[in-house]
């Protein structure tokens, strides 16, 4: 699956009047449900505490109904950068390990002929599907022994762990796409495996490494019960965690307009990631599933 | 010559390989193998959380824990319910992904939004949009005039599981549609074509050729999505905390406040094991179907 969705490619043939009506129905309808509650989240984040509250629903504040206000008290009330701050140096250490770890592994499978190449990929295959509250319990023991609760480490680690399968599945079915003539003209030009590996196929797997970074970069922005686990310390907690955390004083004080913003602070930093690689993101995805 | 050349490549195949085995061993077997041995001692408040085997009682427990099986039946009721939704609508979706029309590069951007969207947050989202009082859910309803005073959604325990269903199919939907896009796009339009003549209807391509194709990426997003639904922990402990009265409370959420709560370590571990084994289960199955679909795709074309 190496080519994203390409443009203009007709695949359907119906008759024309009637696609003529139910498609822009149906794109339409497709649209609705996948920003209908980010748009509601967003609106909420802007309102004032008074349109907040209003019944019926305010669908169209006036000039009057919006504010920044939220964002302000979001940012009394708690550390929000701190969480961003968090959030980015674990996704970011753990998707750079992931790839360190990964991409070699992969290389190997997909290149050179190792005993018990397929119970090392059944068993990467296998764990892809194992959800996380399975480890957590194991993981916690490990946290302990070593000291590492309340330290990055004890998220770095797991969240590089199970970005690996994804990371081995999609690199891998990249290096068995990429033509062998390169590798074989540099050993005979003498190059050791290491140096061949560094100099001549490195610069030619960086955007395979890129699409499946972001892949990796978003999973681990996103996870929950490792970070909900193993930090308990407030200025060290990551976005997902922090933001499920954000109670009222009491029980039946729920901020929504804060809420709001937190959660529309926290996405942003994906929405970009989709925006900007759409396509590589479905690539990685495509190609991690399918050819897994 | 060649010998020592292969005995380099392979030297060099175990170095790449064996820091990524060691770190999925570290973090995916041990807690699994950990859990086993665990499960056949007591550890909890009782006896100061020093462990004391006691053999297969935690399993014998198991059996007797309705709470357990409460869970379990939700976990099943979710799982069954998400997953049947999001493979219908993702199907929709892939097919409407896959016509020609302006802006379609935009509209493929909006489709996969959801899926990359932190789960947390996107449950706080649809705690606010399922609220009693502001929600906008009731608001609709009531503008529409089918309801007189708002639901409690999230108050009610059966009302709390189909909130939960509906969030869960927002956010998951879309990594559907993306597998099954990919499959619509590799199935030759000539195919179509020939339907077309024959002067099938779209229903009638629909099920002779498009269902038939993308069999195999149907069954793999189904093995993906059961197994992530049946471990499902983020977004309903946000939403409803597993609430009301136990309503929502799935198996990862039991095991989660058996450990994180009661300090039960054995018998969590016995939870856990339990739903590992469940797991492999229903994966296995999922897989031989898997198994025969491809089969039966690569003699169809």
């Amino acid at each position: 699956m190496t080519t994203a969705f390409p443009e203009n490619q007709q695949t359907t043939v119906h008759r024309p009047s009637i696609r003529r009506f139910i498609l822009p129905i149906a794109v339409a309808l497709t649209v609705l449900f996948c920003l209908a509650p980010i748009l509601w989240e967003l609106l909420t984040s802007f309102k004032t505490d008074d349109a907040i509250a209003e019944i019926p629903n305010v669908y169209f504040p006036g000039p009057n109904q919006l504010t920044l206000d939220q964002y302000q008290k979001l940012f009394e009330r708690r550390p929000f950068l701190n969480y961003l701050f968090n959030s980015f140096l674990v996704s970011l250490a753990s998707t750079v390990l992931a790839l360190g770890i990964g991409a070699p592994a992969a290389y190997a499978l997909a290149r050179l002929k190792l005993q018990g190449e397929r119970i090392i990929l059944a068993g990467v295959l296998i764990v892809t599907l194992f959800p996380p509250i399975l480890l957590f319990l194991g993981l916690l023991d490990i946290v302990r022994y070593l000291n590492l609760g309340n330290n990055y480490l004890s998220l770095i680690i797991p969240y590089t762990a199970i970005n690996l399968p994804l990371t081995i599945l999609v690199m891998r079915s990249f290096f068995q796409q990429l033509p062998k003539d390169l590798e074989d003209a540099a050993r005979v030009d003498g190059y050791s495996t290491p140096r061949m590996l560094l100099d001549i196929v490195l610069p030619m797997t960086l955007p395979a490494l890129a699409t499946t970074g972001i892949l990796t970069f978003i999973a681990a922005w996103n996870e929950f019960i490792f970070a909900l686990t193993f930090i308990t310390r407030e200025d060290m907690k990551t976005v997902p965690v922090a933001g499920a955390q954000l109670g009222g004083a009491s029980p039946f004080e729920i901020p929504f307009g804060p809420i709001a913003a937190a959660t529309v602070l926290g996405t942003i930093p994906l929405v970009l990631l989709v925006l900007i690689f759409q396509r590589r993101i479905v690539q990685g995805l495509t190609s991690g599933a399918v050819k897994g | 010559m060649v010998d020592y050349v292969r005995a380099q490549e392979r030297r060099t195949g175990w170095l790449l390989t064996i820091p990524a085995i060691a770190v999925l061993a570290l973090v995916f077997a041990y807690p699994i193998l950990r859990a086993v041995w665990q499960s056949f001692f007591t550890i909890n408040l009782g006896n100061q959380l020093s462990p004391a085997f006691t053999g297969l009682d935690n399993y014998a427990r198991m059996a007797q824990d309705g709470r357990f099986w409460n869970t379990l039946w939700n976990t099943t009721i979710f799982t069954l319910a998400t997953v049947s939704l999001e493979l219908v609508l993702g199907m929709g979706i892939a097919l409407v992904l896959n016509q020609s029309f302006r802006g379609r590069g935009i509209v493929r951007t909006i489709a996969i939004l959801p899926w990359a969207l932190p789960t947390a947050l996107i449950a706080l989202a649809w705690t606010w949009i399922f609220n009693d009082q502001y929600g906008v859910v009731n608001d609709i309803l009531l503008r529409l005039g089918l309801i007189q005073t708002g639901i409690n959604w999230l108050g009610n325990p059966t009302l709390a599981m189909i909130s939960v269903i509906v969030a869960d199919v927002w956010k998951t939907t879309p990594f559907i549609s993306i597998l099954l896009l990919a499959g619509l796009q590799s199935i030759p339009s000539d195919l179509y074509e020939a339907q077309a003549i024959d002067g099938a209807s779209p229903w009638q391509s629909f099920r002779q050729v498009t269902l038939p194709l993308l069999l195999p990426q149907i069954v793999i997003a189904l093995l993906f999505r059961l197994a992530q639904a049946f471990g499902i922990f983020d977004l309903i402990s946000v939403m409803t905390g597993g609430g009301p009265g136990g309503g929502t409370e799935t198996v990862s959420l039991y095991i989660y406040a058996t450990v994180m709560r009661y300090l039960d370590f054995g018998y969590g571990a016995a939870l856990v094991v339990v739903t590992f084994l469940l797991l492999v289960l229903v994966v296995a199955i999922a897989s031989f179907f898997l198994n025969r679909s491809r089969k039966r795709a690569s003699g169809a074309v």
